[in-house]
C-alpha cells in the first residue's frame, strides 16, 4: 500500500464504530443497526475481493450468507449452540456450497457469470423456503443466541458490537494481504487480461475458484452472526435483492478499494435508516442518491479520498469489458 | 392429469412465455445493441399497467387506456433515457446497474406516493369478458387467448421490422459490432433513441395486457425482470429469435413445472411434502434449466456472432 492517507478513511470508520457506544450511541436501536451494518460489510468485503479483485460480478452472495444463518438455526434446532461448532460448521458449509456452484458458475464470464450466480441463489432461496423443519417460508426464531465456552456472551449487546467490530477490521486485513499476495496478484492479472495470464503460464480458473470459495466461507460466517442479530433467520435473508444490495454496497462504496465495501454497507444500511425515518416516501430521495453517486462519485465513496492508484474504473472500451467481448467471440 | 387440464397449462405458459418476450425483446436489444444493462426495464412493465388501467378507468374503456399507455410509455421511456441512461452509456456495467437500480427505487416509490401500495382496480376489457370453448367441455378466457394473439402479431411484427427493413438491419449491425456501424456514418444515437424507445414501448405494451390477468401492484416489475434476464441470457444476448424461443420455454416450463411436479412428486413420496417439495422444485425449475444451458453453452442458444 502505498500513501497512508488512502487508509485514514477507513481507520476513521472503524474508530468510529469502536467509540459509538461511549458517545451516547448505547441503546438497542443503535447497536441492531450498527451490527446490521457490520455483518453485511463483512458480506461486502468478501463480495468486493470477487468484484474488484477478481472481475467476477456474483448475483448470489447472499445464497452463502442465507447457508450460514440456516446452519445456525438447523444446529439450534438440534440443539447445539456451542460457538466453537457453529460459527466454523457456517462458514465451512457456505464455502462448501460456493466451491460447488463456483465450479460450475466459472465456465461462464460477464452477465452470464452475474446469472448463472443468480440461478444458484434462487435455487438456494427456494431450498430453504421448502425446509418445513425450519419453518419454512415462515422462517425459524432462534431460542438464544449461540454460546461462547457455555456463557451467552453473544447476548451482551456491548460484547456483540466489538466482536463484530474485530471481525470486520479482520476480514478487511486478511483479505487485504490475500488481495496483495501473489494470490491476489494473479487474481488481479486474470482480471485485467486472462489470455495473457495464461499466456504467462496461469490458469485463472483455480484461482478464481480459491477467491469464490473464501468470499463463501465468509459470507457464510456473516450470516451466521446475522442470525445471532436478529435471532432470527428466514428465506428472506437468500432473496436475490440481498444479494444486490450486497453489490449495490460494493459498487457505491468503490470497487477500486477493498475498504470500499465497509463505507458502501454503512452508508446504505444509516442512509435507509435515516431516510425512513425522516421521509413517507424515502426511497423518493435514496433512488435519486443512488443515481448522483453514480454520476458524479466516479470511483465511489473510497475515491472521495483515495484517488485510483491504477487505471481502478476502466473507461468502457477497457479491460473488464473488452474480456467479457473475448468470452462473446470464442464461444 | 387430464389432457383438458394440460391444454389450459399449455395455454397458460404460452400467455406468460408471451408477456415475457415483450419485456425481454426491448431488454435483449438495448443489451446487445447498446451493450446497456437496464435493470430499470421492469419499471417500464409497471408503468404501463398502471398508466393503461388509471386512464381506462378514466375512459371508462379498456381498449382506450391500452392505445393510450403505448404513447405514454414511449414518452416515459424517452424522458428517462434523457435524463438518466444516456449519462451511463460510456459507463461500465456496475455503474449501470447501480444508477438504474436506483431509477427502479424512485419510480416505485413515485407509484406508491401517487397510486397507493396496495393493488390497483383493472377495469376488464370490454367484449371478452367470457371464455371461449377450444374443445368440448374446455372453456377458456378469451382475453387470455387474446394476449397470445396479440404478443404474436408484435413479435411477427417485430421480427419484420428488424428483419426486413433498413433501420433493422443498422439494429442487427449494430448488435454485431455498434462502433464500427457508428464508423460508417450511421447516427448511432438516433439508432440508440429507437431502440430504447420500441423497447419501452413493448414493455408498457406487456404491462397493460397483463393488467386484467395479474396484480397491478408496485412491485410488479421485479418478479417480471429477473425472468426477463434469466430470457435474454438463455436466449442469446441481443438475439430477438433467441428471446421469442426462450421466452415460450420460460413460460411452458414454469407453468407445467408448478401444474404438474407436485402430482408427479406423489408418486414417490407422501402428499403433503410431495406438495412442499413440488412447490420449491418448480419455482428453481427456470433456474435450473438457465445453469443448464448456460453450462453447455455459455453464450446461451442463438448467440450473436460479434466481430
Amino acid at each position: 500500500m502505498t500513501g497512508r492517507a488512502r487508509l485514514l478513511l477507513p481507520v476513521l470508520v472503524l474508530a468510529g464504530l469502536a467509540a459509538a457506544p461511549f458517545l451516547g450511541f448505547d441503546t438497542g436501536f443503535a447497536y441492531t443497526l450498527m451490527a446490521r451494518a457490520m455483518i453485511l460489510g463483512m458480506a461486502a468485503l468478501s463480495l468486493s475481493l470477487l468484484v474488484g479483485g477478481a472481475g467476477l460480478v456474483s448475483l448470489g452472495q447472499a445464497a452463502m450468507l442465507g447457508i450460514g444463518a440456516y446452519a445456525v438455526a438447523a444446529l439450534d434446532h438440534a440443539g447445539v449452540t456451542n460457538a466453537l461448532v457453529v460459527f466454523p460448521a457456517a462458514a465451512l458449509l457456505a464455502g462448501l456450497f460456493a466451491l460447488v456452484t463456483g465450479a460450475v458458475s466459472l465456465r461462464t464470464s460477464g452477465v452470464h457469470f452475474i446469472m448463472i450466480t443468480l440461478a444458484f441463489g434462487q435455487m438456494a432461496f427456494f431450498t430453504a423456503s421448502s425446509l418445513s423443519a425450519l419453518g419454512g417460508d415462515d422462517g425459524y426464531t432462534l431460542y438464544g443466541r449461540t454460546e461462547w465456552m457455555g456463557t451467552r456472551l453473544l447476548e451482551d449487546r456491548a460484547a456483540f458490537h466489538f466482536i463484530l467490530l474485530a471481525l470486520l477490521a479482520g476480514t478487511w486485513l486478511l483479505l487485504s494481504a490475500l488481495i496483495d499476495s501473489r494470490f491476489g496478484r494473479v487474481l488481479r492479472a486474470s482480471r485485467e487480461n486472462a489470455l495473457r495470464a495464461q499466456a504467462v503460464g496461469f490458469s485463472p480458473f483455480p484461482y478464481r475458484l480459491v477467491a469464490y470459495t473464501v468470499a463463501g466461507a465468509i459470507s457464510g460466517l456473516a450470516g451466521a452472526l446475522l442470525a445471532n442479530a436478529t435471532e432470527f433467520v428466514s428465506p428472506a435473508t437468500l432473496a436475490w435483492g440481498r444479494s444486490g444490495e450486497l453489490l449495490f454496497m460494493v459498487i457505491l462504496g468503490g470497487v477500486g478499494q477493498l475498504y470500499g465495501a465497509i463505507l458502501g454497507a454503512l452508508a446504505i444500511v444509516l442512509l435507509e435508516e435515516w431516510l425512513s425515518h425522516l421521509l413517507n416516501y424515502w426511497r423518493l430521495a435514496f433512488g435519486p442518491l443512488l443515481i448522483l453517486s453514480v454520476l458524479f462519485l466516479r470511483n465511489g465513496l473510497a475515491g472521495i479520498t483515495a484517488p485510483p492508484r491504477r487505471r481502478r474504473a476502466p473507461p468502457k472500451a477497457a479491460a473488464p469489458k473488452a474480456a467479457t467481448l473475448e468470452a462473446r467471440a470464442d464461444a | 392429469m387430464s389432457l383438458n387440464l394440460l391444454l389450459v397449462q399449455l395455454l397458460n405458459g404460452a400467455q406468460l412465455g408471451i408477456l415475457l418476450f415483450l419485456v425481454a425483446a426491448g431488454l435483449t436489444l438495448v443489451f446487445g445493441v447498446m451493450d446497456f444493462i437496464n435493470l430499470a426495464h421492469g419499471v417500464q412493465y409497471m408503468l404501463g399497467a398502471y398508466v393503461a388501467a388509471t386512464l381506462g378507468t378514466l375512459l371508462g374503456s379498456f381498449w382506450l387506456g391500452l392505445l393510450l399507455a403505448l404513447p405514454v410509455s414511449l414518452l416515459i421511456g424517452l424522458l428517462l433515457e434523457w435524463v438518466v441512461f444516456r449519462h451511463l452509456y460510456r459507463r461500465d456495467h456496475l455503474a449501470q446497474v447501480l444508477a438504474t437500480f436506483g431509477v427502479i427505487l424512485t419510480v416505485e416509490d413515485a407509484v406508491r406516493a401517487i397510486w397507493g401500495s396496495s393493488p390497483l382496480a383493472v377495469p376488464q376489457p370490454e367484449g371478452f369478458a367470457g371464455g371461449i370453448e377450444i374443445m368440448p367441455g374446455l372453456t377458456y378466457p378469451s382475453f387470455r387467448l387474446a394476449i397470445i394473439a396479440a404478443g404474436l402479431l408484435v413479435a411477427l411484427g417485430l421480427w419484420l421490422l428488424v428483419d426486413r427493413t433498413r433501420a433493422g438491419m443498422l439494429v442487427r449491425a449494430g448488435a454485431t459490432n455498434a462502433p464500427m456501424v457508428s464508423a460508417l456514418g450511421v447516427d448511432i444515437h438516433k439508432l440508440f433513441t429507437l431502440v430504447f424507445g420500441i423497447g419501452a414501448m413493448l414493455a408498457g405494451f406487456a404491462g397493460a395486457l397483463a393488467g386484467p390477468v395479474f396484480a397491478v401492484a408496485p412491485g410488479m416489475g421485479d418478479g417480471v425482470l429477473i425472468l426477463a434476464f434469466v430470457v435474454i441470457v438463455i436466449g442469446g444476448i441481443g438475439s430477438i429469435r433467441g428471446a421469442f424461443v426462450a421466452a415460450i420455454l420460460v413460460g411452458l416450463i414454469d407453468t407445467l413445472g408448478r401444474a404438474m411436479l407436485p402430482d408427479l412428486l406423489r408418486l414417490v413420496m407422501d402428499a403433503s411434502s410431495a406438495r412442499q417439495t413440488g412447490a420449491a422444485l418448480a419455482s428453481m425449475l427456470v433456474y435450473i434449466v438457465m445453469a443448464a444451458i448456460l453450462f453447455l453453452s455459455p453464450a446461451g442458444l442463438f448467440p450473436v456472432r460479434r466481430g
